[in-house]
């Protein structure tokens, strides 16, 4: 809260959005995010029809007036079920980066400001992390806890705790030989105060911008699992899982794959956008 | 000596260095056994060349590192063996001044904050009458009610600076290291800003060690002047004793560097030659020896006692040993 205060008072901040403002790219971005998760917050009151009930005799039909993205083969709306996995996909995508955030930066901040043998041991786990490829640690903590939705969020946030961590370290390391942080040493702030009061606020920038980037991330490797059968279970409208079963419709009715997969090109490249953007406004040295 | 209120014996600090790929263990000398007296309510002046261990000595009287060796006695008790715990209910009494006013400051606080943190953390003030101490403090700087609520970002360099002082001057404290805390900021608000360290002295019995490398800064504030060479205190004396009849040659040197602003006054040329040596692996008996005019056969064995030769005057030179 005390946050949100400084952000508002800040001239920073303002510069920081007259930036953000200029760069069509993220405005962009930033729109898609932003009905994104206006979508999923209202599904219930914009959808047309429930997700999950069908009608056996419409299935597989190509867009039209009452479905204007056709049905899938139990005769269910495209567009509400697209709807509705938006819900899924930002449940997903919260929980999983709020794990990774809190678990990475608590790890980074501690590696990063005691250092020695105990960020030593942090660093190296955060390695191991890092040596698998995304989707393949996640099928293997998938392997370990079994497949839901549930156990889908830990592996997309435990797959991404690295990122933080690092991210928070490296800017603690730095910041940690300010004169400000020796000041508070001098007037007796103890290290709880010194990392939560000087040095984590003064990390948010490039916390934030992973936070963004990290929301695409997450979402397709979350529906690259439940693609696999290893997520979200049908009849749940995510847009994997849907993807999963229109594969076998492919060729004869092509519309039911096209509507999840362009939803999750659209949000992925919408957080991508606009993360891309918030790095270039929050700090222009980093611009190539 | 009368009444110290801080004293330093035989400070060290020694950094590690790991050099090639043996890692072989050796260390930067920034700080190699320095001697001095500061007493109640003076203002020491400690000057010195860029990387001559003045900085540190600053750092390790604060304990914001930890000293190899030696004692710092502040009112007659050891700080340098206290750990982290032991030493925070007494930092109330020790602040500092820094150098940059942009770096020192952060730049996530209010100045309110910035102020008032020191007096909560020290149980100084309760929470509904911080801004009002703050407030306070804050006239006293020169700065206004109206800045409380500010980041240091909308401010000027000195006006950072004040802020900086007040902070320091948040926890009452009795002894105030200066860091060159003038070098960031403009000619003319160096000026201000020296003046409203000497007010300050006056009105509180503040006692500064003020470090700079800017010997006209020294000769303004100091009621007494050590110079630092290569991590050790060379001479130490009376302002105006060290400026009128400097006696170690590195002093000598030092002040006769100094442009004068009177063009008929004729100036002692001394120039030395050569550059500083590393501290990482210092010259063998007086430091000074490889750069000396006067250098003596027992200078480059014997490294000369820190002692008493007149007075008040402090050197460490053969040439003064009887």
């Amino acid at each position: 809260m005390n946050e949100a205060k400084t952000m508002k008072t800040t001239g920073q901040t303002r510069e920081v959005w007259r930036r953000l403002k200029r760069n069509r790219a993220a405005v962009i971005g930033g729109l898609i995010v932003f009905l994104f998760f206006f979508v999923a917050i209202l599904a219930p009151v914009i959808s047309p029809y429930p997700p999950n009930e069908g009608d056996l005799t419409k299935r597989l039909k190509p867009p039209c007036r009452e479905h204007p993205l056709g049905t899938d083969p139990l005769g269910r709306d495209q567009l509400s079920r697209v709807i509705y996995g938006a819900r899924i996909s930002l449940q997903i995508q919260v929980v999983a980066v709020l794990i990774a955030l809190v678990i990475g930066t608590l790890l980074g901040m501690v590696g990063g400001y005691y250092g020695g043998k105990f960020d030593n041991l942090i660093m190296r786990l955060m390695d191991i992390l890092l040596a698998f490829p995304g989707i393949f640690l996640a099928i293997s903590i998938i392997a370990v806890l079994g497949p839901g939705l549930t156990n889908l969020m830990l592996a997309a946030g435990i797959y991404s705790i690295p990122q933080f961590a690092r991210i928070v370290r490296g800017s603690i390391l730095s910041l940690k030989e300010k004169e400000f942080v020796e000041a508070a040493r001098a007037v007796g702030e103890n290290d709880f105060n010194i990392l939560f009061r000087y040095l984590l606020p003064n990390s948010m920038a490039p916390m934030i911008i992973q936070t963004t980037l990290r929301m695409a991330t997450v979402l397709l490797t979350a529906s690259g699992l439940s693609f696999l059968g290893l997520g979200v279970q049908p009849p749940t409208p995510e847009w994997g899982a849907m993807l999963s079963t229109a594969r076998a419709y492919m060729i004869t009715a092509p519309h039911v794959a096209t509507a999840p997969g362009l939803a999750i090109m659209l949000v992925v490249m919408g957080f991508n956008l606009f993360g891309d953007g918030l790095r270039d406004s929050l700090d222009p040295r980093l611009r190539d | 000596m009368d009444n110290p209120l801080l004293n330093v014996k035989h400070l060290k600090k020694y950094f590690p260095v790991a050099r090639g790929w043996r890692k072989e263990k050796t260390f930067v000398r920034a700080v190699d056994g320095v001697d001095f007296v500061i007493r109640q309510g003076e203002t020491l002046g400690l000057v010195g060349e860029s990387g001559c261990g003045k900085t540190t000595v600053g750092r390790l009287i604060l304990k914001l590192i930890e000293p190899s060796d030696g004692k710092i006695l502040f009112e007659g008790k050891d700080l340098a063996h206290l750990d982290k715990k032991g030493i925070r209910p007494l930092r109330r009494a020790f602040q500092i001044i820094f150098q940059d006013p942009f770096a020192s400051l952060n730049p996530r606080m209010t100045v309110s904050e910035i102020v008032g943190r020191p007096m909560e953390i020290h149980g100084l003030v309760e929470r509904s009458q911080r801004d009002e101490k703050v407030c306070q403090l804050l006239q006293s700087v020169g700065l206004m009610k109206a800045h409380l609520s500010r980041y240091p970002h909308e401010f000027s360099g000195g006006q950072r600076q004040r802020i900086g002082i007040a902070r320091a001057l948040a926890t009452e404290p009795r002894l105030i290291v200066a860091d060159e805390p003038t070098s960031a900021l403009d000619v003319s608000v160096q000026a201000q800003i020296l003046n409203l360290m000497k007010q300050l002295q006056r009105e509180l019995g503040l006692t500064y060690l003020f470090i700079s490398h800017n010997i006209s800064v020294i000769r303004h504030i100091s009621d007494r002047v050590a110079v630092m060479y290569l991590g050790k205190v060379v001479e130490m004396a009376q302002k105006k004793a060290l400026f009128q009849s400097p006696v170690h040659p590195y002093t000598k040197a030092l002040l006769a560097a100094v442009p004068s602003l009177d063009p008929k006054r004729k100036r002692v040329e001394v120039i030395l030659e050569g550059d500083v040596p590393s501290p990482i692996n210092p010259p063998s008996g007086c430091r000074f020896h490889t750069r000396c005019r006067y250098v003596l056969p027992k200078c480059l064995e014997e490294d000369p006692f820190f002692h008493q030769v007149e007075g008040d005057r402090w050197v460490a030179c053969h040439l003064y040993s009887s």
